[in-house]
């Protein structure tokens, strides 16, 4: 197993980090907007929380994802702060109610929403900072394929795709595949249908997409989709959200609940270590 | 003439951060202190009621003032479509807009054929009627969501929303043809005919770009079209990043083995066995 920051490609947003952390980088991303990113984030934040490991959310969307809502928490210093230069990187890192970490961006981080140098080598130094303090870092992108979404996937060694089965986020599910595979010569993605339609519609559909893929995106070195689980609608979710809480605490047990601690256990098995 | 913009309240919401101090309730507005002559002038001019009307408190009356000097600042006098200033936060939002939802923002930049010669033929108000009379068309031609402006002399862009690869090329041909079988008068039986040149392009999908080089890209398309014997229009392919339709249609085959499994349910017979010979790869 790769223990490495995945190097990635010459593309210019991309980079390889400096040091062999320990840690693993995991990048939550989709394409479509609003499929649910920030849910899973911090909902596997929790349970992977709950197995033993050390985990720290990062909100790579730059204040968009929402997870000062999600989290209920409103910090007064954030990545901002950090970008900034007006706080320190550790004063910014925050508990989350779940037991893990969480470092959320501040409502300024939109500033940086277009790839600078500058900003590539704060992100870079940042996270670079981190892994080797934590098991697992997970980064919540923003919706589409911007170059700071792919910049945020080129540092992570993992890749998770959440894909409803809405047609429309199959579309750009498959669109940003394919920009992984060109650009950052990417071979494993994993997927996690959201949003299910039925147990086990969402292997259905990994197939589907790998099968796509199969036939159009021409490499040297072909994409494997790995399809991590299903979480179903479940009306629990919203409920926790309006109650400005996680769904992992609220109800664990409810059907999304159960899923996503599946979801922990499978991870475990294929790509973070046993905590110790 | 139909407005080519509405109130402009949103955009006044987004570049004016008053500071804090302004906004405390303990702080009367004093209207006499304020210095509002030029506003009011600059308002009047306008054709805009600028007085303080009877019952109306300071505070609407300045938010009056300044939603009014906003409208004014966005928009072309001579045509009353937005300006240049307008065009480039019209383009600020869509990529936004686009950088999160992929959708497909065209932007047409529009210049009029031989326009020099109008104005030395007959003259520089019957260039202006001219201008005048092609904006009034390009507002016709498109949808109340897209947005219209004068870029420079005898230049126009169109920003259309929600405009899907496949129509950008019809909107921007049928405007091409509207406005060459425009009879423009200028004088007391002289009618003048102009043709344009229109350059398209894409906010690329999925990237955050800038105005600048979005419609530098409309530009050189733009210019290819003059090159080319004006009168027609030249688009820029869209990214390659789209998946075709032949991708679209194998991606969305179990949709349809889905609504064949829900239909067999509903008719009471077994559900098949819908996953067949997939593996599951977890454990790969
Ligand atoms: N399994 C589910 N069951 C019910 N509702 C869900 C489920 N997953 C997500 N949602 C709903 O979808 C909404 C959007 O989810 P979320 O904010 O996590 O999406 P996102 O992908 O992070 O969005 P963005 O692209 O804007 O960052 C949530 O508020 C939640 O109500
Ligand atoms: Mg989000």
């Amino acid at each position: 197993m790769n223990d490495v920051l995945t190097p990635t490609a010459e593309h210019p947003s991309t980079a390889k980090l400096p040091l062999r952390p320990h840690g693993k980088v995991l990048a939550v991303t989709s394409g479509k907007g609003g499929v649910g990113k920030t849910f899973v984030s911090a909902n596997l934040a929790a349970a992977l929380a709950k197995r033993g490991h050390k985990v720290l959310v990062l909100d790579a969307d730059l204040g968009l994802a929402n997870l000062d809502v999600v989290l209920n928490l409103y910090p007064k210093i954030t990545l901002h702060d950090v970008f900034t230069g007006k706080a320190k990187l550790e004063d910014a890192i925050l508990q989350a109610p779940g037991g893990f970490s969480v470092l959320l961006a501040g409502s300024g981080m939109v500033e940086y929403s277009r790839l600078t140098p500058e900003v590539r080598d704060e992100f870079l130094r940042i996270i670079s900072s981190l892994v080797p303090h934590y098991d697992v870092v997970l980064l919540d992108t923003g919706a589409g394929i911007s170059d700071v979404v792919l910049f945020a996937v080129s540092l992570a060694s993992e890749v998770l795709m959440v894909a409803t089965p809405e047609p429309t986020s199959l579309t750009d599910a498959y669109a940003t595949i394919k920009v992984l595979v060109g650009q950052q010569q990417r071979q494993t993605v994993r997927v996690i249908v959201n949003q299910a339609a039925r147990p086990g519609s969402g292997l259905a559909i990994t197939n589907q997409l790998q099968q796509v893929l199969d036939r159009f995106v021409v490499t040297d070195h072909p994409i494997r989709l790995v399809h991590m689980g299903d979480i179903p609608v479940d009306p629990e979710v919203r409920q926790a959200i309006m109650r400005r809480q996680l769904l992992m605490q609220a109800t664990p047990g409810c059907p999304a609940g159960a899923a996503i601690s599946q979801l922990a256990r499978k991870l475990e098995e294929s790509v973070i270590p046993k905590p110790a | 003439m139909r407005l080519p913009f509405g109130p402009c309240a949103h955009i006044q919401r987004q570049v004016f951060k008053p500071p804090l101090a302004l906004l405390t309730p303990s702080s009367q507005i004093d209207l006499q202190a304020l210095q509002l002559d030029d506003a009011r002038a600059l308002l009047k001019h306008d054709a805009k009621d600028s007085q303080q009307e009877a019952g109306e408190s300071p505070t609407g009356y300045l938010q009056r003032v300044i939603d009014g000097l906003c409208e004014i600042s966005l928009k072309d006098p001579l045509t009353g479509l937005g300006n240049r200033r307008h065009l480039r936060s019209t383009l600020e939002r869509a990529i936004e807009t686009v950088a999160r939802s992929g959708e497909s923002v065209l932007l047409l930049l529009v210049d009029i054929d031989h326009f020099k010669a109008i104005n030395d033929t007959h003259g520089h108000l019957a260039g202006d009627q001219v201008l005048q009379a092609i904006a009034n068309c390009l507002a016709d031609c498109v949808r109340p969501m897209d947005t219209v402006v004068r870029y420079g002399g005898e230049e126009f862009a169109v920003i259309l929303p929600h405009c899907r690869p496949l129509f950008g090329r019809a909107v921007a041909e049928r405007i091409r043809q509207t406005v060459a079988s425009l009879s423009i008068p200028v004088a007391a039986q002289t009618n003048v005919q102009v043709t344009i040149s229109t350059g398209g392009a894409y906010a690329p999908e999925w990237v955050r770009s800038t105005a600048d080089l979005w419609i530098e890209r409309a530009d050189q398309q733009l210019y290819r079209a003059k090159t080319s014997g004006r009168n027609q229009v030249c688009l820029d392919q869209p990214q390659e990043l789209s998946v075709s339709a032949e991708e679209k249609g194998l991606l969305f085959a179990h949709i349809a083995t889905d609504e064949a499994t829900m239909i067999r349910n509903l008719s009471g017979d077994a559900p098949p066995d819908s996953q067949g010979n997939a593996t599951d790869r977890v454990n790969a």
